[in-house]
């Protein structure tokens, strides 16, 4: 890494000298959660009157560093300063940041639905007060107008937020935003629940802003959008600093480029020569036909064979969690049919799912996953407790012995059984999940991110757990978001974007740089 | 931090830790015991045979709604319907004994009518999702409610002489409704910890989500719940109205306080998935003992609710501390 910081050092020197000092500089900034480091040195400039995009895969740490930015999280102590309009800063709090010209406008909307336009817009400033002391609702509604009309909106402040639609909601979002006079716009994935139009004017707005001299940093997925408004770009990778640089410099290949080129080290790989050959004849264990959901998943169709495991790429919000959760029958199927073994199936609730074999390792341990009241024993058991009852009693013997066969079988590091769950490291609790799973003898087997928040050791560990799994005969689909894991473990990739299935990559074509292509929507390639 | 210590069995551990592990287990029986000792050096008539009998007579009804509490609230629910459950438990009890019905019958109806109440209260919690303390603070109400309607809003006068010894009866000198107590929380221990339902009842208390995904049916689990203590306050409805040799339809008016009181003081969390039934029929002495404890030192008796009250904070305070 140290020649990689001389790299870093020289690009930015070079490129400070074509250029007016920036509005804000943040240098080397470090930031570590309970020990894990989610930001190496990164550095950013922003310019007024510039669209910067942040780029990088998913946990690449960009929401990290606009939180610092906008002062939400403190960096840590090592790291270098920031410069904002020519002086050090260091944010306390958000509120900080807000009153000297920084907003950020959250992926999620966050106004409180049931207060009005006017009063979300001025909200955590100081409401005036008519001459009884109470607060002075005209001039509330007239303020909030008139940052409205600034963007072209037509909402009428006094209308409660509850009753607008989302592409409303953002607007007044950036309202707010802007009636802070604000200088720095961080604006995080604001497309992503908005339709064409509705981004034409978000561009619009973006266009004017940038003429009033506010620099904005832009966080999207989508490479065309990147490609349309910005005008300089950064891009991190596991919490690094990459590259930054001119977006008429370069292209959406060497964009993905940036954000992947991960190294493909120590992983556990799959050998899946045995499984090729017979997949052609048989009938799929699981065939999807056209499957829709209510709201995301739109038109998938897949099958997976016996032995097989097929990775589910894509970015955050691409519909793969919500596909996955269809077949389990945790969201309503709108269209399309679910196939199993050749026999066609209703799957309307976890119940069902579980009773045609399909297993589901779910995207959060500690929120979907486990029962953190419970031991280890109970948590591995809990799906088979009803056989080992006699006369309706639970039989401690029976169950001890079965759980210590679990903990065996996938190496389960417990100081004991009796251990409650919560005492256990990441890799131990997620291997207690999958143990839960094999004692119903599934024949489909819906991986969620299956090593989140697992360490290095653990994650191998578990690549095998799933490899020896599919052996077995098991067919699996595993979501993940790292691609060397995909890679890695997958016969087959299939890539997911804006709820469509966009590729169906065999092991020997898949690419880092393909299958990100493909998630971004960039299929012209 | 606190699991792992209370788990590791086969580590070596210091005097200290192991100190804190039987607190942690026997924490509030230790409070209990203190108490008992207390009492009988400066109450000396705390002791007597007389006494003990007493308090465990006059504890036993709250004993009995508090076990059905104890599961609702490892569910992460709350039954505030109990005490009006009792109530027209012991009147329908009561008037169909009157009317002729074999004594078992009548008390059996009366039992029913609670497990039907609960199962109500279960269903609205569970299906449409509304929130427990809404559900049975409506049903609270509405029981009693019609408790008033069927008798009038008078007391009904037991006629049959069977029916007195459920509640007022004595077996080899111990009165009955200590043997029904007794039977009650065998059977919940056992149902607790050696039942699929009450695993369920502890997996759906600490994690629903999580319970649903696992496959576990998480609406029966709780319309069980429910149904539970319903059926329990029906019974200690039927033993009420033994006692009191009548079905009064003004009996038991917040006797679900003093169940939840109980409940929380034997540990069990509010927020549901741990707790045990042991631990019930402690806070269940506890506030037994305290009270008849007071009331033997002539404590006023307004200002033995100033001291229960203090002592319900204090021990939640005591709970939350020992697991930080």
């Amino acid at each position: 890494m140290g020649g990689n910081i001389e790299f870093q050092k020289k690009k930015r020197k070079d490129y400070q000298s074509k250029t007016i000092s920036p509005i804000l500089t943040m240098d080397s900034i470090n930031k570590s959660f309970t020990n894990v480091q989610v930001l190496k040195n990164v550095n950013i400039e922003l310019f007024k009157g510039e669209v910067h995009a942040l780029m990088g895969e998913n946990g690449a740490g960009k929401s990290t560093l606009m939180k610092i930015m906008a002062g939400i999280h403190q960096p840590d102590a090592d790291s270098g300063k920031t410069i904002y309009k020519g002086a050090e800063v260091n944010w306390n709090n958000p509120m900080e940041a807000r009153n000297k010209g920084i907003s950020v406008i959250h992926q999620e909307i966050s106004l409180s639905p049931n207060l009005s336009i006017g009063e979300n817009i001025l909200m955590g400033t100081k409401f005036k007060k008519n001459k009884f002391g109470l607060v002075k609702w005209n001039d509330i509604f007239e303020k909030a107008d008139h940052v409205l009309k600034s963007i072209g909106s037509t909402l009428n402040p006094k209308v409660n937020v509850s009753t607008l639609s989302v592409a409303q909601q953002q607007m007044v979002e950036i309202a707010r935003a802007l009636s802070l006079n604000s200088e720095i716009l961080i604006m995080d994935e604001p497309s992503a629940s908005l339709t064409d139009k509705e981004i034409l004017k978000l561009f619009g707005i973006i266009d004017e802003l940038k003429q009033k001299g506010v620099a904005i940093v832009y966080i999207s997925h989508r490479m065309d959008e990147i490609f349309q408004i910005s005008n300089r770009f950064t891009v991190l990778r596991d919490g690094e600093w990459i590259t930054t640089g001119h977006i008429s410099e370069t292209s959406p290949a060497n964009l993905v480029k940036h954000m992947v080129g991960r190294e493909l080290v120590d992983l556990f790989t799959k050998k899946s020569e045995v499984t090729k050959i017979r997949s052609k004849e048989e009938i799929p264990v699981l065939e999807l036909k056209g499957i829709s959901d209510k709201n995301t998943v739109r038109n998938v169709s897949l099958k997976i064979h016996e032995g097989e495991i097929v990775g589910l790429a894509g970015l955050v919000g691409a519909g793969r969690t919500e596909l996955i959760r269809t077949i389990f029958g945790l969201s309503e199927l709108k269209e399309g049919q679910i196939i199993l073994n050749g026999e066609k199936v209703n799957i309307n609730s976890p119940v069902e799912a579980i009773k045609l074999g399909i297993a589901h390792v779910p995207e959060s341990r500690k929120e979907q996953g486990l029962m953190a009241n419970l031991s280890v024993k109970e948590n591995i058991l809990m799906n088979r407790l009803p056989t080992y009852r006699k006369f309706k009693l639970l039989q401690k013997k029976l169950m001890d012995k079965e759980a210590d066969r679990y903990i065996n079988e996938l190496g389960v590091r417990a100081a004991s059984k009796e251990q409650n769950i919560m005492g256990l490291s990441g890799g131990n609790q997620q291997k207690v999940v999958i143990a839960k799973w094999l004692s119903i003898n599934p024949k489909v087997l819906l991986l969620d991110e299956p090593t989140r928040g697992v360490d290095v050791g653990a994650k191998t560990e578990i690549h095998k757990i799933i490899c020896n799994l599919a052996e077995r005969g098991l067919a699996v689909l595993m979501i993940s978001s790292e691609l060397p894991e995909v890679l890695a473990v997958s016969d087959r990739i299939l890539v997911m974007h804006e709820g469509e299935l966009k590729a169906d990559l065999s092991k020997e074509e898949a690419t880092q740089e393909k299958i990100m292509y493909h998630a971004t929507g960039e299929i012209n390639q | 931090m606190n699991t792992k210590l209370q788990n590791s069995t086969h580590t070596e551990m210091s005097w200290k830790k192991r100190s804190k592990i039987i607190f942690d287990r026997l924490g509030m029986l230790i409070v209990l015991l203190l108490l008992i000792g207390i009492m009988s050096i400066f109450a000396p008539s705390f002791t007597d045979p007389g006494n003990i009998m007493n308090i465990l007579k006059q504890s036993s009804i709250t004993a009995i709604l508090a076990a059905g509490m104890t599961v609702v609230i490892l569910t992460g629910g709350i039954d505030l319907s109990v005490g009006s459950i009792l109530a027209l438990s012991g009147v329908v009890s009561v008037m169909l004994s009157n009317a002729g019905v074999p004594v078992p019958v009548a008390m059996a109806a009366g039992v029913a009518v609670g497990y039907a109440a609960g199962a109500i209260n279960g269903y609205f919690t569970a299906v449409p999702k509304l929130p427990a303390f809404i559900v049975t603070l409506g049903s609270m109400t509405y029981v009693r409610g019609l408790a008033y309607v069927i008798t009038g809003g008078y007391p009904v006068v037991l006629i049959s002489e069977n029916f007195k010894f459920i509640g007022a009866g004595y077996f080899l000198g111990v009165p009955t409704p200590v043997y029904v107590m007794t039977i009650v929380y065998i059977i919940m221990f056992i149902v607790l910890k050696y039942t699929l339902f009450g695993r369920h009842i502890y997996a759906v208390g600490g994690n629903e989500e999580a319970s649903r995904l696992t496959g576990i049916k998480v609406e029966r689990t709780l319309i069980h719940a429910y149904s539970i203590s319903g059926l329990l306050a029906g019974l200690a409805g039927v033993v009420m109205a033994s006692r009191l040799y009548s079905g009064q339809p003004m009996v038991g008016v917040a006797s679900e306080l003093d169940a939840i009181a109980a409940v929380i003081l034997g540990g069990t969390s509010f927020v549901g998935g741990r707790g045990r039934i042991q631990g019930t029929i402690i806070g269940v002495f506890i506030i037994a003992v305290l009270t008849n404890g007071m009331t033997l030192l002539n404590v006023d008796y307004y200002w033995q609710q100033v001291v229960m009250g203090v002592v319900i904070i204090l021990a939640v305070l005591l709970d939350r501390i020992r697991r930080t």
